[in-house]
């Protein structure tokens, strides 16, 4: 990367500012490169730190890539992860970002479906208190030939408390005829008619916030077949939130 | 058990109970009917605590029976002093016309957490696992529900009468000494009707404890007897009556009535 981008650059909009101006243009340009040979599956969870970090995925044909990643950093924390699909590949995205105070959190990916075919799920939750802002950039790009291409992108967030805030873009690019693009964005508080209802019950507020929030992230992860890993990292998620919030 | 006086209560402004009084004794079963925005939905939910829903004059005192909590034991509680969770605690049940659905929660481990948190604001134990898959099962089995139903995520998917036989179910675990059974009925086939009011009956005739059964409809009351029906229109109770008032209203209507 000769030069720094910035926040007018459509990838960088809802970045910190501040501490983009003082990134390192060589350290910024740097991705971890993978490759998912054909057949194979991988499967990658990712804890993400301060700063920016970038992986870029080529997934051979009829393989399979998944990734899930948590998102609790600060003050300015980005995962970005652009995937290439080969015919019949399928890429799975399951992302929380969780954090308070001014914390700055994203996530952001670009899915190239370049043969036909190819699916993906991406899956993104975001819970924000404090004045933190959680964002999730999503690009799918669909090659003229990429015919049968099934992608799809689904993001919510819950802000916890006024002055919190949460951005969102799809951006679809899609070049075959026949294909299927989903994405469905929904940003909001914690649902009140089931709070009064689980109070109702007997069950106290930050019993039945937990068990809300609760249930709102494992939608990220519900997708990991493997239930003991499902539970870790739904319990390391929500482990951001006990210190801070409830 | 349950003594209302008095009592007036707005949304947004707008006043919807005008000077509600009513008293239901323990072991008594006492009907609400009225036309519709008479109040009877915003009554239960001001007894419930819903936020939004202000009091603005009045009193609501709740005995609870003996038989609870070492620490409302026999003694008379401000009902409207108490947050939510804590008049549930102390053995209120608010049966909801439309239950709410909660996806990702199931709803075994919903009822394990409202029993227990009910069990610790009345300093008794939790229970385990099994001990509350045991009265599950019987609460279940009461109102031939299937178990099974209690592994989905609370009330999602599941049809209205579905619901309101959970609610029952609920209320049979819950074991409370007041139920306000908001239109329990609405939505309910015909043997379903039977099934929730016999199970109303065997959770909540006893002389400990006691209901109040809102309804726009005679028919449930041909299950769960009452001993006093009321007629609430315009915010107030208007009429009060025994039960061949509510067969009354049935033949010649709330306008006839009032």
């Amino acid at each position: 990367m000769a030069t720094l981008p910035t926040t007018r650059d459509e990838d960088w909009r809802y970045a910190d500012p501040d501490w983009l101006a003082a990134a390192d243009p060589v350290a910024l340009g740097q991705w971890r490169e993978l490759a998912v040979p054909a057949g194979e599956t991988l499967r990658e969870t990712l804890t993400v730190g301060e700063g920016a970090e970038r992986i870029r995925v080529h997934v051979g044909r009829d393989a399979r890539f998944e990734i899930f990643a948590i998102n609790a950093a600060g003050p300015y924390a980005r995962a970005e992860v652009e995937v290439t699909l080969g015919e019949g590949a399928h890429f799975e995205f399951g992302g929380v970002t969780l954090g308070g105070g001014e914390k700055r959190q994203e996530f952001v990916t670009r899915v190239l479906h370049a043969h036909p075919n190819a699916t993906s799920n991406q899956v993104v939750r975001a819970v924000q208190w404090g004045r933190a802002v959680g964002n999730f950039l999503g690009r799918i790009e669909v090659a003229r030939d990429a015919q049968k291409t099934d992608a799809a992108q689904n993001f919510r967030a819950i802000l916890l408390e006024k002055g919190a805030s949460a951005n969102t873009k799809p951006e679809l690019e899609i070049f075959a005829d026949d294909v299927k693009c989903a994405h469905g964005a929904a940003i909001g508080a914690l649902d009140q008619a089931a709070a009064f209802y689980m109070a109702a019950r007997g069950i106290p507020p930050e019993a039945a916030r937990k068990l809300l929030i609760r249930a709102f992230v494992a939608d990220a992860f519900s997708a990991i077949d493997d239930a003991g890993l499902r539970g870790d990292m739904l319990e390391q998620a929500l482990a951001a939130l006990d210190e801070e919030v409830v | 058990m349950l003594k209302i006086e008095n009592l007036h209560a707005e949304i947004d402004g707008k006043k919807i109970l005008n000077g509600l009084t009513l008293s239901v004794g323990a072991g008594e079963v006492h009907a609400i009917m009225g036309p519709n925005g008479a109040g009877k939905s915003t009554l239960s939910y001001v007894l419930g605590g819903r936020p939004g829903y202000e009091v603005t004059e009045g009193s609501v005192t709740f005995q609870p029976s003996p038989v609870r909590a070492s620490t409302d034991s026999g003694r008379t509680v401000d009902l409207l002093s108490l947050e939510p969770h804590e008049r549930a605690a102390s053995g209120l049940f608010l049966g909801f016309q439309y239950p709410v659905e909660i996806p990702g929660v199931s709803f075994a481990q919903f009822l394990r957490e409202a029993l227990n948190a009910q069990r610790k604001g009345r300093g008794e134990e939790a229970l385990s696992g099994g001990e509350f898959l045991k009265l599950a099962r019987e609460k279940a089995g009461l109102l031939r529900l299937d178990m099974e139903m209690l592994k989905r995520p609370v009330n999602v998917g599941f049809s209205g009468g579905e619901k309101k036989r959970a609610e029952m179910v609920q209320m049979g675990i819950l074991d409370p000494s007041f139920a306000v059974l908001d239109e329990t009925d609405s939505g309910l086939d015909i043997d379903a009707l039977r099934i929730v009011g016999e199970g109303i009956n065997s959770i909540m005739r006893r002389p400990d404890k006691a209901v109040l059964l809102i309804t726009h409809y005679q028919r449930l009351l041909d299950y769960v007897k009452p001993d006093v029906v009321h007629v609430l229109a315009k915010g107030r109770i208007v009429k009060s009556g025994g039960p061949e008032l509510a067969l009354q209203l049935e033949e010649e209507g709330y306008e006839a009535v009032v």
